[in-house]
């Protein structure tokens, strides 16, 4: 299911975007760990299309996408 | 030799809801018009819809009667821009010369990029797997040596397929196809050729000449060169914009228009509208069309010349005089429009008459000005002649804000 998020990122001096934080709506928040891959990419499961970041956030592989200006993510029901 | 592409994506707008709602992917999808404003009808469909015979402009009960579990969205022009400028940024990896045709469309020049036609459709496979993994749409692509015959190609095998038509093969391709899969081949051209004897594009191509001029004069230069494969107007580069031929928009109302005076609410708003684009483009108009569409779906257009103005009131009182001129709304309108067109620069020196009041008129035009300001930066409602109050729903809307596609022509 697509669920939008809201994130904390930070702008490097070079303009490049990278997502530090992720804020679940229920208040729970997570660090990211590291971003191991950029890419522009559909989402079939959630319905989107974006720039996609690999996230590791607590040792699991996690999709973040950037859709225009908005974060989202494909959380499970 | 060139190598062009041509890229259409499949099923573009139901593509796009059906990604965006993942429910809804493996049923039969059309997207449609807002019944209730009377815009009822099938946009696009989706391949499932497709194998029910379900065809785009036809009205929503007459699919639902062909599929009756067909699931109708509601259009979102918004997404439809965003999906069109993704793949116009993944088409601009492999050339600057990338000619839109429409949203959902486009020509893609290789030439001096690849060598052989091997080397183009290995661009074009990658385009089209880009296009699937980046945007989770398919596209079909046409590999060839002239932009009609790409566009025959893309055409030729879809969804999410390549076909490349050569200099060597197009015979064995292209010949054998119906006529009017010819660019610019309608319904209309197709008769006069069935009527002919022409069916294939091969028989139209092996046609005399002269035969052809003699029976469609100057689109017979078109037809003879479409079909030999020897169009070779060029793609333009990325950002080219065409001059405005004409600049138009219509609506079909939420209730029948049934005398003059409602002509002459949706009027102000249409005119409102247009004149508004054709300021932005520093344009004047020497004439104005206007179509009118009764209950009954006849349509007629009628138009004038007027003296090249910008000025909304001048526009509008042309229009709304080839109205009362042409029409005694025995039967309602359902449907009506207005479009401009014989565009000369606003900026081009004008011959003053001292039969009009000049002075007014520069009045008129600089009230025009700073309410166009004042419509930028509130929105279109923020000022209003007053007789829009006199029926809120039927002025309710605003094409300049809601019309996102315009339709092209090729010879644009």
């Amino acid at each position: 299911m697509k669920q939008y998020i809201s994130v904390t990122a930070k702008f490097d001096e070079d303009g490049n975007l990278l997502p530090l934080k992720i804020h679940w709506n229920d208040g729970r928040s997570f660090e990211i760990d590291r971003v191991t891959d950029i890419r522009y990419a559909a989402s079939l499961k959630a319905g989107g299309m974006g720039l996609r970041y690999t996230c590791r956030i607590m040792g699991v592989k996690r999709y973040l996408f950037l859709e225009d200006n908005r974060w989202f993510v494909d959380a499970k029901t | 030799m060139r190598y062009i592409l041509h890229s259409d994506c499949n099923g573009f707008f139901a593509s796009v809801e059906c990604l965006h709602n993942p429910e809804i992917r493996n049923k039969p999808v059309a997207v449609c018009g807002d019944t209730d404003m009377r815009h009822g009808i099938i946009l696009a469909k989706n391949e499932i819809a497709k194998k029910f015979n379900i065809k785009t402009g036809e009205a929503i009960w007459q699919a639902k009667e062909k599929c009756p579990e067909l699931v109708t969205v509601k259009p979102h022009f918004d997404r439809y821009v965003r999906f069109s400028k993704e793949a116009t940024r993944i088409y601009s990896d492999y050339s600057d010369r990338i000619e839109p045709f429409g949203i959902d469309e486009s020509w893609i020049d290789l030439t001096g990029c690849v060598k052989s036609f091997e080397e183009a459709e290995a661009v074009a496979e990658e385009i089209r797997k880009r296009i699937k993994y980046e945007l989770g749409i398919t596209v079909s692509i046409g590999v060839s040596f002239n932009k009609i015959f790409a566009k025959l190609g893309s055409d030729y095998k879809k969804p999410d397929a390549v076909t490349v038509i050569t200099d060597k093969n197009y015979k064995s391709i292209v010949w054998g196809l119906p006529v009017e899969d010819l660019l610019n081949v309608g319904r209309s051209t197709k008769k006069k050729l069935n009527s002919m004897g022409v069916f294939t594009i091969g028989e139209l191509a092996s046609f005399p000449y002269p035969m052809l001029k003699a029976n469609f004069g100057k689109w017979g230069d078109m037809l003879y060169t479409f079909s030999r494969g020897l169009d070779m107007s060029p793609v333009k580069a990325l950002g080219f914009v065409n001059l405005p031929k004409s600049i138009g928009n219509s609506t079909t109302t939420h209730r029948d228009l049934v005398n003059f005076e409602d002509a002459k609410i949706v009027m102000n708003v249409i005119s409102d509208s247009v004149c508004r684009r054709m300021r932005e483009q520093s344009l004047c108009a020497g004439c104005v069309t206007v179509y009118l569409r009764d209950t009954t779906l006849t349509t007629i257009t009628r138009q004038c010349k007027i003296h090249s103005t910008h000025i909304s009131s001048e526009i509008l009182s042309a229009a709304l005089k080839l109205i009362k001129n042409n029409y005694n709304f025995e039967k309602p309108l359902r449907s009506i429009g207005i479009s401009l067109s014989d565009f000369k620069p606003d900026y081009e020196p004008e011959q003053l008459s001292i039969l009009r009041d000049e002075k007014s008129r520069k009045r008129q035009d600089s009230l025009d000005q700073s309410v166009d300001i004042l419509k930028k930066r509130f929105g279109s409602f923020c000022v209003r002649p007053a007789i829009l109050l006199s029926d809120r729903k039927l002025a309710g809307f605003s094409p300049k804000e809601e019309h996102t596609v315009h339709p092209v022509g090729y010879f644009g």
